[in-house]
């Protein structure tokens, strides 16, 4: 077994004639048996990276490696070895959960008692036995999302690439989900997963890369992005842009980095949240400052972008709704 | 576990699984379609609806030397319906693209064509019963074709064939729309003009004289003449050497524009 499951140096892939630069010099090494994190905001190119992996889409230029096959010179047998789960639950509603399954069995070219087999396998694994026989259209979201996951996996492969998959899902789900991919590394299978979630990305992987405007901004453990960023978010609103900006001034040298001033909002990544917060207090009641509300946060990926780019996790759709404008329709839909 | 063939001819072992992943995915399309209503209703009560309005309705006044209307109306209605019936292919591929399946699909170890494949096969076959569905109507309502079992059949041939090839134009544009709705929305103005500007309801004669030139030389009248002469066993000239010569006129042009667009689809 190879060190890495996934290679990919230089990848570029650009849209409209190369109007459009989705994926920018893109290099990552993703180690073999872990679960590894591809975070980023809606078209950061988190999508397109994972197409290009799974041999769905072709790179414009550089190489991509998985599980030591080429994506571009050996896309058959690459195939054979990765699992795909995309960002919207890509099973076909109008059959049951059973029939799905033995659908991509089928396409797997598998024999039919094995199949069949696996199918009910899955179904039982995933929770969905009582369910295989109903109609996909009766399930819910969280159904739906084991079941594609369960597609991805009929023919057990060892790289396994997910796509968003707790987009849209409610907590309990995406818990389950969470679980189901932490058994499948206990298991040994390599999973390249993207996600918008900081929260997801901590849980699950073991390390990330940070992905904006289609280049890596950061990359390494999750512990290791979370020192960069400070552990906290510390949140102070005011009744007037005003007083925020004097209490910026008034509160500096407690964040770890200079906060960020929105309006009437200071919001200021700090090392220690209660002595930051206790500290901040004092220094703006002494000024007879009011303070309108006060909060204390986990980061999130909005921070991290903050952190790292300067500016906000902005909503891409828009810029990339030429290129990726049915994914962004499908996306109005969950 | 995956099977991997051992053969020792890979050639034709990837042949067999092709043909394998083509009736999986025309399997799955067909029980998709049987198990949704809207679609069998598109399929089967519109057709019939056809035959009932221009018999009772307007057959009257639409007199046809040498033949009843209805004998006229009802092969025209059979080419009607499957042209009709093609336009299914592009609503299929649409909604599979439109859902992430041609994605799933794409990623999959299996042939890629088969994708395509699948869904004109299944459309194909819906049309066969679509065809022996909509004759057996015709038969209630009066329609007795002279023509003999295998000139009928041979017609049957024609078209299906002709549709068939047409599907793959609508394929492309299935592939090429945003969504369903929009694909749906976007054969429309292909396909009604052709079938409308026709033989199938009215006789040439009947027709506007800046009509005439087109509807008597366009594929769907040189199919709807091929079918009837056949059907009713009436000279039809060389019809059914032109629609077969439309038919792969249609494939050899549009096949390849719609590989091409499953290509780069995901």
């Amino acid at each position: 077994m190879s060190e890495f499951a996934v290679e990919a140096t230089d990848i570029v892939r650009t849209f409209h004639d190369g109007s459009f630069r989705a994926l920018d010099g893109v290099t990552l090494r993703v180690p073999t048996g872990q679960v590894f994190g591809l975070l980023g905001p809606n078209g950061s190119g988190k999508t397109t990276m994972v197409r290009i992996l799974s041999t769905v889409l072709a790179p414009t230029s550089g190489t991509a490696i998985v599980n030591g096959l080429d994506v571009v010179k050996q896309p058959g047998q690459v195939r054979k070895v990765i699992g795909l789960a995309g960002q919207f639950a890509a099973v076909d509603e109008n059959l049951t959960g059973f029939e799905n399954l033995r659908m991509v069995s089928f396409l797997n070219h598998m024999e039919k008692s094995t199949a069949i087999r696996r199918s009910h396998e899955l179904l039982v694994d995933f929770g969905l036995d009582a369910f295989a026989n109903k109609q996909v259209k009766t399930y819910s979201g969280g159904m739906r999302r084991r079941l594609d996951l369960a597609a991805a996996l009929v023919a057990t492969p060892p790289i396994l690439f997910l796509d968003e998959p707790t987009t849209g899902l409610d907590p309990q789900s995406r818990q389950d989900l969470w679980s189901i991919i932490e058994r499948l590394v206990e298991g040994g299978t390599t999973i390249l997963l993207t996600t918008q979630y900081l929260e997801e990305a901590d849980r699950l992987c073991k390390q990330l890369v940070v992905l904006d405007h289609g280049k890596i901004i950061a990359e390494g453990t999750s512990a290791q992005l979370k020192s960069q960023l400070g552990n906290t978010v510390l949140v102070l609103t005011f009744a007037s842009t005003d007083d925020a900006k004097r209490a910026n001034d008034l509160i500096a040298g407690i964040p770890d980095k200079p906060a960020n001033v929105d309006g009437t909002v200071i919001e200021a990544t700090v090392s220690n949240g209660p002595a930051a917060a206790a500290d901040a207090l004092r220094r703006i009641d002494a000024a007879q400052i009011t303070l309108v509300g006060l909060a204390l946060r986990e980061p999130s990926l909005d921070d991290v972008f903050l952190s790292l780019t300067g500016h906000k996790a902005e909503d891409f759709d828009s810029v990339e709704a030429p290129a990726l404008g049915r994914r962004a329709r499908r996306k109005a839909k969950v | 576990m995956t099977t991997t063939a051992t053969t020792s001819s890979p050639h034709h072992s990837a042949l067999r699984w092709a043909f394998s992943d083509v009736l999986t995915l025309a399997k799955r399309n067909l029980i998709a379609l049987f198990r949704t209503p809207t679609l069998v209703v598109f399929a089967i009560i519109q057709p019939i609806m056809f035959v009932l309005l221009f018999r009772y309705v307007f057959g009257g006044a639409i007199p046809i030397p040498g033949v009843s209307y209805v004998n006229y109306l009802v092969p025209g209605i059979l080419v009607q319906t499957v042209i009709f019936g093609s336009v299914n292919t592009a609503i299929g591929l649409a909604e599979d693209l439109q859902k992430g399946l041609i994605e799933r699909f794409k990623a999959l170890p299996m042939a890629r064509m088969a994708v395509l494949g699948g869904r004109t096969l299944a459309d194909l076959s819906r049309s066969v019963v679509v065809l022996l569905i909509i004759t057996g109507v015709g038969t209630l309502v009066g329609f007795r074709p002279d023509g003999g079992i295998v000139p009928y059949l041979e017609a049957c041939l024609v078209m299906l064939v002709f549709a068939y090839c047409l599907s793959w134009g609508f394929a492309f544009v299935g592939l090429a729309a945003p969504s369903a709705e929009a694909a749906q929305a976007m054969t429309f103005p292909l396909i009604f003009p052709l079938v409308f500007a026709s033989v199938i309801f009215v006789p040439l004669a009947k027709l506007p004289w800046w009509l005439q030139g087109f509807a008597n030389n366009q594929p769907i009248s040189q199919a709807t003449y091929a079918v009837r002469g056949l059907m009713l066993g009436q000279p039809h000239g060389n019809s059914v050497w032109v629609s077969l010569a439309w038919s792969i006129g249609f494939i050899a042009f549009l096949a390849p524009l719609a590989v091409n667009r499953f290509r780069k689809a995901a």
